[in-house]
């Protein structure tokens, strides 16, 4: 598709400013979807299909919340990711920021991970993937 | 409890859009006392009806086998009031589909006239999550689509008639 980073990112921004009613200023590289930008599970769902038609992509609900690996008892153990857990989910989603996560991998606090500059680096790779 | 807000189907195809109409009367209770002395179909019920078009539609895609429900609403834009004695004409198309939901897009007019545009999305319920079972009860769904004329205009994308579906 041949887009730049600024061009992918303003399109992300419009996904989320319309799927998160959240006003363009928040929506920067930094913020979380969950925690700063509020979005809630029934969003994702709204987010994916604004991003598919934005970006003429297939997405993979796995790839964006993996679940199968966050109940997996061989990859949690007592609400803790372990460390064959964290290369499943690094092997996963290898555009994602994980640095913060793995301090303290605890799964209830992985619905907060994602940030807007992920979903950027998310997309970017679909693109290349697939142009 | 009646609860329908679209009067009847005018096209169907299956896994791309619908028409249809619901005509707007002062006999319905919801009228004369939402805008008092301006009696007009509140902008939610028209909604609800664009929802059931399209609930319909997204159904019906899946064989009636999932359990559809209203997720979000996305832009809702209301270009007029519905007022006693319009009919309201729905197309509903759709959009988008993954497999834990769906996306429409719905347009009504009158006459010519742009009078509302909503986007929907539906989620499909697990089995067991909020719902064991169907959501409605055996034949109430197959029995407000006879009455919304739906079994007499629904065909696939080949234009052949959908066929009839035993579960619901």
């Amino acid at each position: 598709m041949g887009l730049s980073q600024d061009e992918i990112f303003e399109k992300v921004q419009d996904a989320l400013i319309d799927a998160l009613g959240a006003d363009d200023d928040e929506v920067n590289r930094g913020a979380t979807l969950v925690g700063d930008l509020g979005a809630e599970s029934i969003d994702f769902l709204d987010i994916v299909f604004k991003l598919e038609k934005s970006f003429d992509i297939n997405i993979n609900r796995e790839e964006l919340a993996p679940e199968d690996i966050l109940t997996n008892g061989d990859y949690v153990k007592d609400g803790v990711v372990t460390a064959n857990g964290m290369a499943e989910l690094k092997r996963r989603m290898p555009w994602a920021d994980m640095g913060e996560f793995e301090q303290n991998p605890r799964v209830q606090d992985f619905g907060n991970l994602l940030t807007v500059g992920d979903l950027c680096n998310y997309v970017g790779s679909k693109i290349g993937g697939e142009s | 409890m009646r609860w329908f807000w679209v009067d009847r189907f005018t096209e169907f195809v299956s896994g791309s859009h619908a028409c249809g109409y619901k005509n707007v009367t002062l006999a319905e209770e919801a009228l004369d006392e939402y805008c008092p002395g301006y009696p007009m179909l509140p902008p939610t019920l028209i909604i609800e009806g664009m929802a059931q078009m399209g609930g319909i539609l997204v159904s019906e895609h899946f064989n009636f086998d999932k359990h559809v429900v209203l997720a979000k609403i996305g832009k809702a834009k209301f270009h007029q009031p519905a007022r006693c004695g319009d009919r309201l004409n729905f197309s509903v198309k759709l959009d988008a589909v993954q497999d834990l939901g769906a996306t429409v897009t719905c347009l009504s007019h009158t006459g010519d006239t742009l009078q509302a545009e909503i986007n929907l999305m539906f989620a499909f319920l697990e089995e067991g999550r909020f719902t064991k079972g169907p959501l409605f009860n055996p034949g109430m769904l197959r029995d407000m689509l006879r009455m919304m004329n739906f079994f007499h205009v629904a065909v696939d994308l080949d234009g052949n008639a959908i066929p009839e579906y035993t579960n619901i």
